[in-house]
């Protein structure tokens, strides 16, 4: 018995159907920002492993993963500035309210 | 050997109760804080994977930055004490059927395609995956910082201006009028 590379995926899938499952239910902005923080990390990690159980010799999937860790840094950042303009001007994180484009 | 299987096991039963929890908590800042022990958990994989530094990166991008501002935003946004209205909705069974029907897609194909790499049609453990010359810091800088074949100096330089458009946007999209 030896760790491969299903080992190491399974726990990645099931991180990436919480991911979905959130992001379909949840109400407030910030529990469905939450929820696709789990999907891309589940796809960051996936990189990580392929390059390291296929690839070995290789370090592209390491080099991608960087990238997409910084653009999700990026890409949170201006979503919670959206989120907390948004609570500003309906007093509200929930997305069944925020339904109007202007006040 | 032995210990690393046993760190699998606690890792990935970490990663999988935490998803769960991060997913289906009534409280907000608790499913921000299940949230950091995913990303944790999965910064053990990258190391016990010999990524050192993207581990690294992990703790102090996600764990560190994306989690504060995740905690400022949910501290900017919600009453302390503040019986929230529960916050998943009536789709449910939409979400459970989505969920359901993808893993169970993606289940199939990894036990079914041919995912082999080694000469004798088996796959590499992780062992024999790591047995290579490891990735130092070195060749990550010089991965970085050339512009021949498998270097990203432009990317590099563009996610530099991303970075930098995304501060500008927030305090923008963030200011009071």
């Amino acid at each position: 018995m030896d760790l491969n590379l299903l080992w190491y995926l399974v726990p990645s899938v099931v991180m990436f159907a919480c991911g979905v499952y959130g992001f379909v239910t949840r109400k407030n902005m910030i529990a469905i920002l939450i929820s696709l923080e789990l999907m891309l990390n589940s796809a960051d990690l996936n990189f990580a492993i392929f390059n390291r159980f296929l690839f070995p010799g290789s370090m592209e999937g390491m080099v991608f993963t960087l990238f997409a860790i910084a653009i999700a840094a990026a890409e949170t950042a201006i979503a919670i500035a959206i989120i907390i303009n948004i609570y500003r001007a309906v007093g509200s994180t929930n997305v069944l309210e925020s339904n109007k484009m202007k006040h | 050997m032995v210990g690393n299987i046993i760190l699998y096991f606690v890792v990935a039963l970490v990663i999988v109760i935490f998803s769960f929890m991060a997913i289906r908590t009534d409280k907000i800042l608790r499913a921000a804080t299940y949230l950091l022990f995913v990303l944790l958990g999965s910064a053990v994989f990258y190391f016990q994977m010999g990524y050192q530094f993207l581990g690294a990166v992990q703790i102090a991008v996600y764990a560190g930055g994306i989690m504060v501002l995740f905690v400022f935003a949910i501290l900017l946004t919600h009453k302390p004490n503040d019986k929230a209205a529960p916050m998943e909705s009536h789709r449910r069974i939409a979400g459970a059927v989505a969920a359901g029907i993808g893993t169970a897609l993606l289940l199939y194909a990894l036990f079914t395609m041919p995912m082999v790499c080694s000469s004798n049609g088996t796959m590499l453990s992780l062992g024999e995956a790591l047995s290579g010359d490891q990735i130092t810091m070195k060749m990550i800088g010089e991965a970085f910082t050339g512009t021949n074949r498998f270097q990203y100096l432009l990317p590099f330089e563009a996610v530099s201006v991303l970075l930098l458009a995304s501060i500008i946007g927030g305090v923008t999209v963030g200011r009071k009028r």
